[in-house]
């Protein structure tokens, strides 16, 4: 990026509740701070103004469902030197993702009268399946301070300093008491992506996996865990289909335990 | 976009012309805007919402009771609290489950903290640029920075009560059916006293300061609807009234309201049986709900110039500045009276059952509809949003206002339309279970 004009950063929307752009609105301490570093280029849900690419960053939102999207992503990966998908719905297809996992003519009409209205694919899926992404930041939503971290990292040409452990690692260097071991309640801490700051445990409840798997992680260990907590298949395939189901370690858990159904 | 040549078109008989907006901006969601004109006369109105379907009430089937709030919060990221309000009382409605103070006002401590993060937004960031002629607050920061940073800290001050309370502020997750997983001492709460005082100041000058913004002439025959509580401005309980004689209880809903699904809408419509469209949200609370407002919200709203009626939907700005100073009180008032619960839920058992709920949302009233089996799993669910509500509304205000204004430009008549529809507020990833705008005109 040359030194005279500030790096031109892009927000893109896909399926999803618009609540990981709206982190970046959230940085009310930081927001006119960072706009003085950056040129917001292409940010509608903040701006009518646009302008037009190429651009430094891409920040996308969201999971592709329709065919228009899947058309449309390439052509935000052409205009992008980098390319970052936010949130639960870019990195892994959301909890709309659900529909992976049945026909989705059938969710269509529960909600649709006129089911010949409604233009989607069969499945939600995240912007890696796609097109080439340069960084995928986790979360449901994502922490605000993570998503700085990314956007100054990008601008200034180094790698984001984003830590890829487990939840259960936040929790202990908090120093909370495992609500697992000590008060028999289900936690996904020990697969789930760190990134939230253990928020759940600190609150009293286990956590339900938002910030998708960490990196390499023991599914199955945890199934027989919550086993012994008393969960059936069932509850083990819900555990693991929230808002992150169809990321890879979770997909297949759930699955395992669904046949284990039939 | 080609500036259309007046005395060209007043040189044909016949002129046609369309109003296009693509891509709404500062909406949530996607969506735009399509209007047809033919010899001034306005012949169609769209709002199209091509935001893509996500079925939640598809895959809330076969999910536990106790899933809902978390699962519908991520219908919205702008007001997931809206969300699990409305998905918990319904869960309680249903398995019979009453829920009372100090609980209950934990509850509306934290719906106070939405409205107030939820209209700040709206109020700074998205609606007054246009009021102002900027394209973002950014630029208008550029001119105004101390509004624009005062509109952030108290945006702020009204995240810090769902963060602390929820735990974030997006997607909260202290939220459970029957109450809270955790509760705080009165001694936690008081770092949040001093910032609700100085957000109480910053909301009393925000109605002022919305008030002296110039208004379009712009007074429309609406049907308000909102819930009403004769003793406090609703958030979680009331009766679902109307100023045209509608009074019902949550669980008359279907009865009287119903949605259709339109082409160029990804959102169903919603409209009364009996009477068409109808308008829900901060004027519509206003209007049926003045009384039940704080002395000192009610002062102000007559200081800025408000009645105690107000039919311009451009004023709404006004109104929501008047509900976040409203906000900011009742916050203080729940936490100067706080005492901790003895526990921070109410068990609940599942059972065979059906329940209903309306609260009220940032944007206006949030129904939801469960049935569930004898193991508490969901067997059917139905969410009206309010923005789905809103959207015959807006249509025909759109069809009103154009033809006032059709000696502007096509450059500032696309921009007063857009206006028009932000007056709304509009949440596409709400309603899409919903905009971009074309004006066309030839």
């Amino acid at each position: 990026m040359d030194g005279k004009s500030k790096p031109k950063v892009a927000v893109w929307k896909f399926a999803s509740c618009d609540g990981c752009q709206l982190s970046l609105l959230d940085c009310e301490d930081q927001l006119l701070a960072v706009s003085r570093e950056i040129e917001i280029a292409h940010f509608p849900e903040a701006s009518r103004a646009v302008v037009k690419g190429p651009y430094d960053l891409s920040l996308v939102e969201g999971s592709i469902t329709t065919p228009h999207d899947a058309e449309r992503i390439h052509k935000i990966r052409r205009s992008s030197k980098f390319l970052v998908s936010i949130g639960a719905c870019a990195t892994a297809g959301g909890i709309q993702a659900l529909r992976n996992f049945k026909d989705v003519n059938e969710f269509v009409s529960i909600v649709y009268a006129t089911p010949d209205y409604i233009d989607t694919l069969q499945k939600s899926t995240p912007i890696a399946d796609h097109i080439k992404v340069d960084f995928e930041l986790r979360g449901c939503p994502i922490d605000k301070m993570q998503l700085i971290e990314v956007i100054s990292a990008f601008i200034n040409g180094r790698k984001p300093n984003i830590p890829a452990h487990s939840t259960c690692i936040e929790c202990k260097r908090r120093g909370t008491v495992c609500v697992m071991v000590a008060q028999g309640k289900m936690c996904m801490g020990p697969v789930t992506h760190a990134g939230c700051g253990a928020l759940c445990p600190t609150y009293d409840r286990g956590c339900y996996g938002c910030f998708g798997p960490q990196e390499t992680t023991n599914t199955d260990s945890l199934s027989s865990q919550l086993k012994k907590l008393g969960a059936d298949n069932d509850e083990i395939v819900r555990v693991f289909r929230g808002f992150n189901a169809y990321a890879e370690p979770f997909r297949r858990e759930s699955e395992l335990h669904d046949k284990k159904n039939h | 976009m080609p500036t259309p040549n007046r005395s060209a078109e007043k040189a044909n008989c016949m002129t046609k012309k369309t109003i296009k907006v693509d891509y709404l901006a500062r909406v949530e969601g996607e969506g735009g805007l399509y209007i047809k004109m033919k010899d001034d006369a306005v012949v169609d109105v769209k709002l199209k919402i091509f935001e893509p379907p996500r079925f939640f009430e598809g895959f809330l089937r076969g999910r536990d009771f106790k899933e809902a709030s978390d699962i519908t919060a991520r219908i919205c990221g702008i007001c997931p609290v809206a969300y699990q309000m409305s998905a918990v009382h319904a869960m309680e409605n249903a398995l019979g489950v009453k829920v009372d103070a100090p609980l209950r006002e934990l509850r509306r401590l934290l719906y106070c903290g939405e409205w107030i993060e939820s209209h700040t937004l709206h109020i700074y960031l998205l609606h007054a640029p246009d009021f102002l002629g900027y394209p973002d607050a950014i630029q208008m920061a550029k001119d105004h920075k101390e509004i624009v940073e005062r509109g952030l800290k108290l945006k702020k001050a009204g995240n810090q009560i769902v963060s602390f309370l929820g735990g974030r502020e997006i997607h909260p997750v202290n939220v459970r059916v029957g109450g809270f997983y955790k509760v705080f001492s009165k001694r936690d709460f008081e770092p949040l006293i001093e910032a609700l005082k100085w957000a109480r100041d910053a909301a009393l000058n925000t109605v002022r300061w919305t008030a002296k913004l110039p208004f379009p002439k712009f007074e429309q025959d609406y049907e308000f609807v909102a819930l009403h509580h004769p003793e406090e401005y609703p958030f979680n309980e009331g009766r679902i009234v109307s100023n045209r004689g509608l009074d019902i209880d949550c669980s008359e809903y279907e009865e009287h309201f119903q949605e259709t699904h339109v082409e160029h809408s990804n959102a169903l419509h919603s409209h009364l049986k009996e009477r068409g469209a109808y308008f829900v949200g901060p004027m519509a609370r206003y209007n049926l709900n003045f009384d039940q407002l704080s002395p000192m919200a009610r002062e102000a709203a007559l200081e800025a110039g408000l009645q105690k009626e107000c039919r311009n939907p451009f004023k709404s700005i006004i109104i929501r500045s008047v509900e976040t100073l409203y906000a900011c009180d009742e916050a203080l008032r729940v936490l100067e009276s706080y005492e901790k619960p003895e526990r921070p839920y109410v068990p609940v058992e599942p059972r065979e059952a059906t329940g209903f709920a309306c609260t009220e949302a940032p944007r206006g009233i949030l129904y939801h509809h469960y049935r569930l089996d004898n193991q508490g799993k969901i067997l059917d669910a139905k969410i009206v949003p309010p923005t789905s509500q809103n959207q015959k509304t807006i249509e025909d205000d759109l069809r009103k206002f154009v033809p006032q204004y059709i000696h502007l430009s096509q450059e500032e008549l696309t921009w007063q339309c857009e206006q028009a529809i932000r007056n709304y507020d509009p949440c596409i990833s709400c309603a899409t279970h919903f905009l971009k705008l074309d004006i066309e005109r030839t």
